[in-house]
C-alpha cells in the first residue's frame, strides 16, 4: 500500500469539559474518496476543522505526507496543498465570480477568466466567470467554491456536506467532478450523513460517533441499514407508514398567487396553486432560493399581499389574504419558521417566555398581564412531551442545540392544537434522533386529522413524511404528485423542468 | 440669464466641501463602517486649517494640518468602534460633537478673522464663452477634486485594492476567513474618511469662504453623508448630488439678488429639503439600493 497523503494518530480536542474528538486515527491516500460518517454532533466539523488549521489538536499527531506537522491557520493548511469547501459558502454575492477567485488566488482578471473557464471544461464544473454571484443557483456557487480551492492545485479537497444543498441532478455533476478529481491523484474527504452517495461515491469510509472511531470500512460491502446502524449506535429508528386518512375538507387553499418581489435577490411567485385537506401532509420540495422564503411568507401573512391578490389565499374555510399573522393564528393555523434564532424563537429569551410568544392565547394572559404561573407549566409540558435536553424551562432559546430547539418549537406549536400546520425546513440541522422524532410526531398529528405542509430541501425525508409532493422551481409550484407513485427522479425532473416555463 | 451664469461660476466650489467629504465617508462606508462625525472632522478640519493660514503657514499647510486634524478625530472614532466595538451610531454622533466643541475652542481667538482665498485658474478659450464661461474659471482645488474623483471612482471599480474594500463592507467574515485583516482595512477606511472631511473643512473656511466664525461648516457633513446614500455609494452619483446641492445653495442667494419675494429663511433650508426630497425618492427604489448598499455597514465585526 502506498504511503499515505494525511495521516491522524490519536487525536484529541475537548471544548471544555466537552470531547470533540477522542484518538481518533485517520488515514487518507492520494485517489481516494474517503468518506467522513457521523451524525450532527458526531465530531466530523471538529476534525475537519483539525485538519484545515481552523483549531489545532489537544493531544495527537498529524502526519502529511509522512511528515509530522503542525497546520496552525487555514492559510498554511492551503500552503501544504489542502482545500475546503464550506456547507455555507465563503462567496461575496456583490462580486463576480472571477472577482471572488481574485481574491484568493493571485493573477490578472484576464488570466484568471481563462483559468476559471478551463478549469469549468476540465472537471465539469461550469460557471460564466463574468456573473454576479447573487444571480446563480446555489449548485454554481459551489462550483465557484470547488474552482477557487482547485486554482491552487490541491492535493486534498474537503468538502462539508456538499450535497445537502444540491438538487438531484447537480448531485451526480458533483460526483462526476469529485471522480475527474480522484483520477488525477487528488484526495477527497467527503463529510455526510447520507449513506446512498456515500456507498455510490467513496472508496473509504471513516465512521463517527460520539467523538471516537467506530468503523473503518469500504462503504461498498455494507448496506445502508448496517452503515446507519453503526454511525447511530442504534437500530435505525423506524417510521410508522402513512396510514390512508378519509380525506377531509381543504383546509389550505391557494388558487392562482403571483407576487413579485423587488428584491434583486428575491424570487417572483408565478401563478401558484395548491391545497391541502384535513388529515393531509402536502411536501413542497425543491432546492433554497427558489421561491421558498417568498412563499413562506405569503403564507403565514408576514408578506402584506396586493389588493388584486388579496382573495387567492384561503385558510380553515375563510379568505385570509388580508390578514396579518396573528390573526391566521387565532383561526387555527401554526407556523413553524426555517429560521429557528430569530423567526422561531427570540435566543435571548427563556423557553418560558419563548412559549408565550405563540401560546399566549391559552390562558397567559389575563387582562394584559402575563400569568407567569401557566406560561412556566405549558413549558414544562412541552420539554417533557418532546424530550428536548435543557437544564430547565429558564434556560435561554439560544442556548439550546440546533435539534433541540427545533423540538421545542415544533412541540410549542404542536400543543396549541392546530387545523393546519405549516413548517419550512423542520428538520434542517437536526440530527437523526431527533428528526426522526419530529417526522414521527407530524404523522401522528396528521392521523388526528391535521392538515400539514412542509417546505424541504431534503427529499428523503418527504418521501417518508408526504401524501402527495410539490415541486418548486424559480417561482413556479409544478402539479401535484402521489408520493406512493413518485420516484425521486419525476421530482429531480420537475426541479428543472418547472421552470422552464409554462411548456 | 445673470443668474444661470452665476450658479454655473459657483457651482463647482460650492460642491467641493460636500464632495470631498463624501467621498471620504463612501470609502468609510463600503469597508462597512458607518462614521456619523463626519460634521465635526469638518468643522475641526475647518478650525485648524484656518489657524494655520492665519498664522501664515500657507495654504498648503493649512490643508495638511487641517487633514491631519480630521484624520486624527477619524482615528479616535476608530479605535472605539473598531477597537471596543462600541455602538458606530452612538459612537459617531459623540465624536462629532467633540470635533464640533474641539473646532469652537480652537477657533475662539480668530473669530470673525479673514484670510486671503487662493486665485482662479482658468482654462484658456474656454473661459471666454459667454455665460458657461464661469465653469472653468475655478481654484486649485475644485480642478484637483476633478481630477481626484475618477481616480478614486477607477480605484473602487478596477483594482484589488477597491475589491477589497467591498469584500469587507459585504461580508467581513468570510473576508477574514480567506486571511484578510478586516479591522485593519476598515480602520484605514475610517482614517481615509476622516483626512478627506479635513480637507473639505479647510477648503470651506480657507478659500471658499475665507474667514473663521463658530459653526461655519453649518450642516456640510451631514449633507455629505446624506449624499453618500443619495448617491447610492456610487463616485458618480456622488459627484452629481454635490453639485445639484452647491447649484441649490447658489440658487437661493441669486434668488434673493434678483429680489425674489420669497423669504430668506425658505430659501437657506432649500438645500436641505431637496435633500430630503431626494432621498426619498432614490430610496424608493429599493432594488438599486439593495444592489450597491453595503450588507455589514453599521455592524461591529468581531471574530
Amino acid at each position: 500500500m502506498t504511503e499515505p497523503l494525511l495521516s491522524l494518530r490519536g487525536v484529541t480536542k475537548r471544548y471544555g469539559p466537552v470531547h470533540a474528538n477522542t484518538g481518533v486515527d485517520l488515514d487518507v491516500r492520494a485517489g481516494e474518496i474517503h468518506a467522513i460518517l457521523g451524525e450532527n454532533g458526531a465530531g466530523k466539523s471538529t476534525l475537519m476543522k483539525l485538519i484545515y488549521g481552523v483549531e489545532t489538536p489537544d493531544e495527537g499527531t498529524i502526519a502529511w505526507q509522512g511528515e509530522l506537522t503542525q497546520i496552525g491557520s487555514p492559510a498554511s493548511a492551503r500552503r501544504l496543498g489542502i482545500g475546503m469547501v464550506f456547507q455555507h459558502f465563503s462567496l461575496f454575492e456583490t462580486l463576480t465570480v472571477v472577482e471572488n477567485v481574485s481574491l484568493l488566488v493571485p493573477g490578472t482578471k484576464k488570466a484568471l477568466t481563462k483559468r476559471i473557464v478551463q478549469l469549468g471544461q476540465e472537471f465539469g464544473l461550469e460557471v460564466d466567470p463574468l456573473a454576479y454571484v447573487y444571480a446563480l443557483s446555489v449548485g454554481e456557487r459551489q462550483r465557484v467554491e470547488i474552482i477557487r480551492c482547485l486554482m491552487a492545485d490541491p492535493k486534498l479537497l474537503i468538502l462539508d456536506e456538499p450535497t445537502s444543498v444540491l438538487p438531484p441532478q447537480s448531485v451526480e455533476l458533483l460526483f462526476d467532478t469529485l471522480r475527474r478529481l480522484s483520477a488525477r491523484g487528488v484526495a477527497i474527504l467527503f463529510i455526510s450523513h447520507k449513506l446512498e452517495e456515500i456507498r455510490s461515491i467513496c472508496t473509504h469510509a471513516t465512521i463517527l460517533r460520539g467523538g471516537t472511531v467506530t468503523g473503518n470500512v469500504t462503504p461498498q460491502d455494507f448496506d445502508a441499514h448496517a452503515l446507519a446502524t453503526m454511525m447511530i449506535g442504534r437500530d435505525m429508528p423506524h417510521l410508522s407508514p402513512a396510514e390512508a386518512v378519509q380525506r377531509g375538507a381543504n383546509q389550505l387553499e391557494i388558487s392562482g398567487l403571483t407576487l413579485g418581489t423587488d428584491d434583486p435577490f428575491g424570487v417572483s411567485l408565478k401563478n401558484i396553486f395548491m391545497h391541502v385537506a384535513e388529515g393531509e401532509i402536502l411536501g413542497i420540495a425543491g432546492v433554497s432560493g427558489n421561491g421558498q422564503s417568498e412563499l413562506a411568507a405569503a403564507i403565514s401573512g408576514e408578506t402584506a399581499l396586493p389588493k388584486s391578490m388579496r382573495d387567492v389565499i384561503a385558510m380553515l374555510g375563510q379568505d385570509v389574504g388580508a390578514m396579518n399573522p396573528a390573526t391566521r393564528r387565532k383561526l387555527g393555523f401554526a407556523f413553524v419558521p426555517e429560521d429557528r434564532l430569530g423567526q422561531g424563537a427570540v435566543p435571548e429569551l427563556s423557553l418560558v417566555k419563548n412559549s408565550i410568544l405563540t401560546a399566549h392565547r391559552h390562558g397567559m394572559v389575563k387582562k394584559g398581564m402575563i400569568r407567569h404561573g401557566r406560561a412556566a407549566a405549558f413549558a414544562k409540558a412541552c420539554i417533557a412531551q418532546n424530550d428536548v435536553r435543557t437544564p430547565g424551562p429558564a434556560a435561554e432559546a439560544g442556548s439550546l442545540s440546533g435539534g433541540n430547539l427545533q423540538k421545542f418549537i415544533i412541540g410549542r406549536e404542536l400543543m396549541l392544537a392546530p387545523k393546519l400546520l405549516f413548517l419550512n425546513q423542520p428538520t434542517w440541522g437536526v440530527d437523526i434522533g431527533a428528526a426522526t422524532a419530529i417526522r414521527r410526531r407530524l404523522i401522528e398529528l396528521r392521523n388526528a386529522g391535521c392538515a400539514i405542509l412542509v417546505i424541504s430541501e431534503e427529499l428523503e425525508e418527504l418521501f417518508e413524511l408526504t401524501d402527495y409532493m410539490q415541486v418548486l422551481s424559480e417561482g413556479r409550484l409544478s402539479p401535484r404528485f402521489k408520493t406512493s407513485e413518485t420516484v425521486p427522479e419525476d421530482i429531480g425532473r420537475a426541479m428543472i423542468g418547472a421552470g422552464e416555463g409554462a411548456a | 440669464m445673470i443668474a444661470i451664469e452665476f450658479i454655473l461660476a459657483g457651482m463647482l466650489a460650492a460642491a467641493t466641501p460636500f464632495l470631498l467629504a463624501a467621498l471620504g465617508e463612501l470609502v468609510a462606508e463600503r469597508s462597512g463602517v458607518l462614521n456619523l462625525g463626519v460634521e465635526g472632522m469638518m468643522a475641526l478640519g475647518a478650525s485648524v486649517g484656518f489657524i494655520t493660514v492665519y498664522s501664515g503657514g500657507g495654504h498648503v499647510m493649512g490643508f495638511v494640518f487641517g487633514a491631519l486634524s480630521g484624520m486624527a478625530l477619524a482615528l479616535v472614532f476608530a479605535f472605539v468602534t473598531l477597537g471596543l466595538h462600541t455602538n458606530q451610531v452612538a459612537s459617531g454622533l459623540a465624536i462629532g460633537i467633540m470635533g464640533l466643541g474641539l473646532s469652537a475652542y480652537f477657533g475662539k481667538p480668530f473669530e470673525s478673522f479673514t484670510v486671503t482665498g487662493l486665485g482662479k485658474i482658468a482654462i484658456p478659450g474656454l473661459s471666454d464663452f459667454p455665460v458657461i464661461g464661469g465653469l472653468f474659471r475655478q481654484d486649485i482645488v475644485v480642478w484637483l477634486s476633478l481630477i481626484f474623483t475618477p481616480a478614486l471612482w477607477y480605484v473602487l471599480k478596477h483594482t484589488k485594492l477597491g475589491l477589497l474594500l467591498r469584500a469587507v463592507g459585504e461580508n467581513p467574515h468570510a473576508a477574514s476567513a480567506i486571511g484578510y485583516p478586516v479591522i485593519l482595512i476598515r480602520l484605514s477606511a475610517v482614517a481615509f474618511g476622516g483626512l478627506m472631511a479635513g480637507i473639505a473643512g479647510a477648503y470651506a473656511s480657507t478659500i471658499y469662504t475665507p474667514l473663521w466664525a463658530d459653526g461655519m461648516i453649518a450642516g456640510r457633513g451631514w449633507i455629505a453623508v446624506a449624499l453618500v446614500v443619495f448617491g447610492t455609494w456610487m463616485v458618480g452619483r456622488v459627484f452629481l448630488g454635490a453639485c445639484l446641492f452647491g447649484a441649490v445653495s447658489l440658487g437661493g442667494i441669486a434668488a434673493q439678488t434678483v429680489g425674489l419675494a420669497v423669504p430668506s429663511q425658505l430659501l437657506a433650508s432649500m438645500p436641505y429639503i431637496v435633500t430630503i426630497v431626494v432621498l426619498g425618492i432614490i430610496s424608493s427604489n429599493r432594488r438599486l439600493v439593495k444592489l450597491n448598499g453595503i450588507a455589514s455597514l453599521g455592524e461591529p465585526f468581531e471574530k
